[in-house]
């Protein structure tokens, strides 16, 4: 199981801020393509940075069982 | 609230004497101090509230990134950070920054960094609260675009 976590406006449209998917050995660019894109937020998604287990990763990065991929729409702390 | 060492988020008001007590030390001779306050007019647009939400332990890890990112730039200093998340009213402090070192100049440079940073890598988003509507606020950088704001490799731990 992968934890899938969405803040601000991504978590408004998608409209829960976890998903819990079954997959494991996947990058997150097909997390994306395979579980994401049924809901309205491909702009924002490709506008996000990436979070893998609380650490910033990149798009390719491959995450597995128990990992926790975080969708991070532009910040505005402050 | 969620802190570590000198780097904490909280949905209670902010003090900014906290932050400011925690770089008081002997070898500093100057302590510069950075405060964002919920502010009630953009380009006449009147809030009525702001809303803050964070990723709340990835942010305090990032706020002490940035830490140790003015630790290396400016040798000596010493930073604390504290940003207030959930509902604020106008003129709530939403952060408070204070840096120590031993020369003003640096005290200066390094908390204007800090801020900079805040906006550019902690996960931490603001939500407006107008009389006709509500909106999560994003890239307050606009001259720089998303992408370079991606943190490098090098700069992944």
């Amino acid at each position: 199981m992968i934890e899938l976590l969405f803040f601000a406006q991504l978590q408004e449209i998608v409209g829960s801020s976890k998903l819990t998917i079954d997959a494991n050995n996947i990058s997150v660019h097909e997390i994306k393509e395979k579980y994401l894109s049924k809901y309205d937020v491909k702009e924002l998604l490709n506008q996000a940075m990436i979070a893998v287990n609380e650490e910033y990763a990149k798009e390719d990065a491959i995450v597995s069982n128990g990992d926790v991929v975080a969708f991070i729409p532009p910040v505005s702390g402050g | 609230m969620i802190t570590i060492k000198n780097y904490w988020i909280t949905d209670q008001p902010v003090d900014v004497s906290e932050c400011i007590k925690k770089v008081t030390r002997s070898e500093a001779g100057a302590i510069s101090t950075f405060i964002g306050i919920a502010r009630e007019f953009t380009y006449g647009k009147r809030t009525l509230f702001l809303e803050y939400d964070a990723y709340v332990p990835m942010a305090v890890k990032q706020l002490a990134r940035i830490g140790e990112e003015i630790k290396a730039e400016w040798p000596n200093a010493d930073v604390a950070i504290a940003h207030r998340i959930g509902r604020l009213d106008i003129s709530d402090v939403a952060v408070a920054i204070a840096v120590s070192t031993p020369h003003r100049d640096a005290a200066f440079k390094a908390s204007r960094y800090a801020i900079e940073r805040i906006k550019e890598i902690v996960p931490i988003w603001k939500k407006e609260h107008w009389e006709d509507g509500t909106k999560w606020i994003g890239d307050q950088k606009e001259n720089v675009s998303y992408e370079k704001k991606i943190p490098i490799k090098e700069e992944m731990s």
